[in-house]
C-alpha cells in the first residue's frame, strides 16, 4: 500500500516536471493554428488545424529569407569554430609548452565576457570592415560566443584519447599536421557532433549581435524577425504569426535536440562539470 | 661531449613541439583577439570618450567624465546616476533569485531523474526542449501565455479561483520581473538538472550501501552524503548560471523591452548605447559591467578552492 503510494506520488510528480517543461511549446502550437477571435478565447485543446498563420508569415515578411539567412550565420559559425577549436584544443590538449595554462584560463575568461562589453567595439569592427547590415558581419561577431567554449569542449575530449596513437604516428614519421588531422579528425568524430550541434544552437538563437549589427529586414536573422514582428495595426501584436514563427524557428532544434540528447548531454557536462 | 649531444638531441624536438603548439593555437588566437580582445579594448577606450554612434570617427576624449564627474555642484556620469543603480540592484536581485530557484529545482528533477523507471530517457530528452527554444521565442512563448487579457495563465489561475481579475504580468512594475523570473527558471532548470543528473550518476554507490546498513534514511543520506558529493557540480553550475543570469539581455529585451522595473545592467548598456547613441556612456556602463562580472567570477573561484582544499584536508 505504501509503495503504491509512493510509486503514484513519483509518478505525479514526473508528469508535473513533464508538464511544465513541454506545455509552453504546445500552448504555441495550439496558438499557431487559430486565427482572428479565436485566438483571444484561451483554450487548452486544438479546435482546428489552420495554416493561415503560417502561410502568412512566409507571404508577408521576409521570414523564409530570415531563415536562410540564420542558417547560413550558423552553419558558417559552426564550421569556423569547429576547425579553429579542433587545431586549438589539438596543441592544448596534446603538447606540453609554457602558456598553456594562462591560455586555458584566457580562453575560459573569454566565454565569461558579457556580450554587451564587446558590442560597441564590435559595432565599429563591422562598419570598418563594411560589414554593417551584412551576413559576414554577424557570423564574425558569433564567434566571440562559440570558439571559445568550441575550444574549451573538444580539448577536454582531447585529453581522454590515448597517447599510444599519437606516438605511433609520431614514431611512424607522421607531421604534426598529419597526426591532428589523419588520427585526431576522425576519433574526434563524436566530440566534434554534440559540439556543433551546441555552437549551432547558440549561433542560431543569438540575439544582441543580429539586433544591433543589421538593419534591414532582408539581412535580420529569426530571433530578431520574431521579436520585431509587427502586424496590420500597431495596437494589437498579430500572436498568431508569431507563435506560428515560434514553432517554425524551434521545431528544428526540438528534432535535433531530440536526437542527439544522449551527446549533447556529454558535451554540456564535459565542458562544465570538468571545466 | 656524448652528454652535450644528447642534451640537444632532447631539445630539439621538445623545441620543435613548442612551436607545433603555438603554430596550432596562431589561427585561435588571431581569431579572439580579433572578435573579443579588440572589441573589448575600444569598448574602454571608448568610455573614456564621448563617441557618439552615428560618427564614430570624431570623438574627443573627456577622461572618467563618463563615469563619474563633479560640476557646478552636481556629480554626473553613470556612477551617480540613479537608474544605473537601480539596474545593477534588479540585476543582481534577479541573479541570486534565479540562480537559487533553478538550483533547488534543478536537484528536485535531477533526483526524480536519477531514479529507475520506464520511460525515464524519454523524460530526460524531453526536459531539454525548454534549454533548447531560443531565447527570443521563450520570451514571446511566454509574452502570450501571460497576456493579461487573452492570456492562459491568468485563465487558468481564474478557473482555479487563485485570483478573481487578470495579472497584467508584464506590464505591471510589481509583477514584471516575477514575469522575467519565471520565464528564466523555466528556460535554465533543466540545464542545472542534467549538470547535476550527470554528476548524480558518477557518486560512489558503497556510500549509500553503507548508510542503509546503518539505518540512515533517505532525507539524511541526501543531506548528509548527496548534497556535500555534489557541492563541487553545484558550484560549477552556479558560477556558469550566474554569469548568464549578470548579463541577461533578450529574455527581458524581449519580454519587457526597457521598462525601468526590469532593466537589468545590460539592458541599461544597450539603451544607452545605440537607443540614445551615446556610445562613450554605453561604453563606461559595459565596462562597468564587465569589472563586475570579472570581479564576481574571481572572487567565486577563489571561494571556491578555498572549500575544496578545506574539504580535501578534512
Amino acid at each position: 500500500m505504501r509503495r503504491l503510494l509512493a510509486r503514484s506520488a513519483f509518478t505525479l510528480i514526473v508528469s508535473g516536471i513533464l508538464i511544465v517543461a513541454l506545455f509552453p511549446f504546445y500552448y504555441a502550437l495550439v496558438s499557431s493554428f487559430r486565427t482572428g477571435t479565436e485566438l483571444f478565447i484561451p483554450r487548452l485543446w486544438p479546435e482546428r488545424f489552420d495554416l493561415t498563420n503560417y502561410a502568412q508569415i512566409f507571404t508577408q515578411q521576409a521570414f523564409g529569407l530570415n531563415i536562410l539567412n540564420s542558417m547560413l550565420v550558423a552553419i558558417v559559425v559552426v564550421a569556423v569554430s569547429l576547425f579553429l577549436g579542433m587545431t586549438a584544443a589539438y596543441a592544448l590538449a596534446r603538447m606540453r609548452f609554457r602558456g598553456r595554462g594562462p591560455m586555458l584560463f584566457l580562453i575560459l575568461a573569454v566565454s565569461m565576457f558579457p556580450q554587451i562589453a564587446v558590442l560597441s567595439g564590435m559595432f565599429e569592427l563591422v562598419r570598418a570592415l563594411g560589414l554593417y547590415d551584412r551576413l559576414p558581419g554577424l557570423m564574425l561577431a558569433n564567434l566571440v560566443l562559440t570558439l571559445p567554449f568550441t575550444v574549451w569542449i573538444l580539448t577536454t575530449f582531447m585529453r581522454e584519447l590515448p597517447k599510444e596513437l599519437e606516438e605511433a604516428a609520431i614514431a611512424d614519421g607522421a607531421t604534426p599536421w598529419q597526426t591532428a588531422r589523419l588520427v585526431f579528425l576522425p576519433l574526434m568524430l563524436p566530440a566534434m557532433v554534440p559540439t556543433g550541434l551546441l555552437a549551432f544552437i547558440l549561433a542560431w538563437n543569438e540575439f544582441l549581435f543580429a539586433f544591433t549589427l543589421t538593419l534591414s529586414s532582408e539581412s535580420r536573422t529569426v530571433p530578431v524577425a520574431i521579436a520585431l514582428l509587427s502586424g496590420g495595426s500597431r495596437q494589437e501584436l498579430p500572436w498568431g504569426p508569431i507563435m506560428a514563427a515560434s514553432v517554425v524557428v524551434t521545431l528544428p532544434l526540438i528534432v535535433l535536440v531530440l536526437i542527439f540528447q544522449r551527446k549533447i548531454v556529454a558535451g554540456l557536462t564535459a565542458g562544465a562539470v570538468k571545466g | 661531449m656524448g652528454l652535450t649531444s644528447m642534451a640537444s638531441a632532447s631539445a630539439d624536438p621538445g623545441r620543435a613541439r613548442v612551436r607545433t603548439a603555438w603554430m596550432f593555437l596562431a589561427p585561435t588566437l588571431i581569431a579572439l583577439a580579433v572578435v573579443a580582445g579588440w572589441p573589448l579594448a575600444r569598448t574602454i577606450w571608448f568610455s573614456f570618450t564621448d563617441a557618439r554612434l552615428d560618427d564614430l570617427t570624431r570623438y574627443g576624449f573627456v577622461g572618467l567624465d563618463n563615469y563619474l564627474a563633479f560640476d557646478d555642484g552636481e556629480w554626473f556620469g553613470v556612477l551617480a546616476e540613479p537608474d544605473w543603480w537601480n539596474a545593477v540592484s534588479v540585476t543582481l536581485w534577479f541573479t541570486v533569485v534565479s540562480v537559487s530557484l533553478e538550483v533547488v529545482f534543478g536537484l528536485a528533477v535531477a533526483l526524480a531523474l536519477n531514479v529507475r523507471f520506464p520511460l525515464r530517457g524519454v523524460v530526460r530528452a524531453a526536459i531539454l526542449v525548454p534549454w533548447a527554444i531560443p531565447t527570443v521565442v521563450s520570451a514571446k512563448m511566454w509574452a502570450w501565455m501571460l497576456n493579461d487579457q487573452f492570456g492562459v495563465i491568468n485563465y487558468v489561475l481564474m478557473g482555479f479561483g487563485v485570483i478573481t481579475t487578470p495579472v497584467a504580468w508584464t506590464a505591471s512594475a510589481d509583477t514584471a520581473l516575477w514575469a522575467v523570473l519565471i520565464v528564466d527558471v523555466w528556460k535554465s532548470t533543466p540545464f542545472m538538472a542534467l549538470l547535476f543528473l550527470a554528476a548524480l550518476q558518477m557518486l560512489p554507490q558503497d556510500c549509500y550501501e553503507a548508510a542503509k546498513v546503518d539505518g540512515v534514511g533517505p532525507v539524511r543520506a541526501l543531506i548528509h552524503i548527496t548534497l556535500p558529493l555534489l557541492r563541487p557540480a553545484i558550484i560549477t553550475a552556479v558560477i556558469f548560471r550566474a554569469l548568464d543570469a549578470l548579463r541577461i539581455f533578450d529574455l527581458i529585451y524581449v519580454l519587457t523591452s526597457n521598462a525601468r522595473s526590469t532593466m537589468s545592467m545590460s539592458i541599461y548598456a544597450r539603451q544607452q548605447l545605440v537607443d540614445f547613441q551615446d556610445v562613450g556612456y554605453g561604453s563606461a556602463a559595459s565596462t562597468l559591467l564587465f569589472l563586475i562580472i570579472a570581479m564576481i567570477t574571481i572572487s567565486v573561484i577563489a571561494l571556491g578552492r578555498l572549500d575544496f582544499d578545506k574539504g580535501a584536508t578534512r
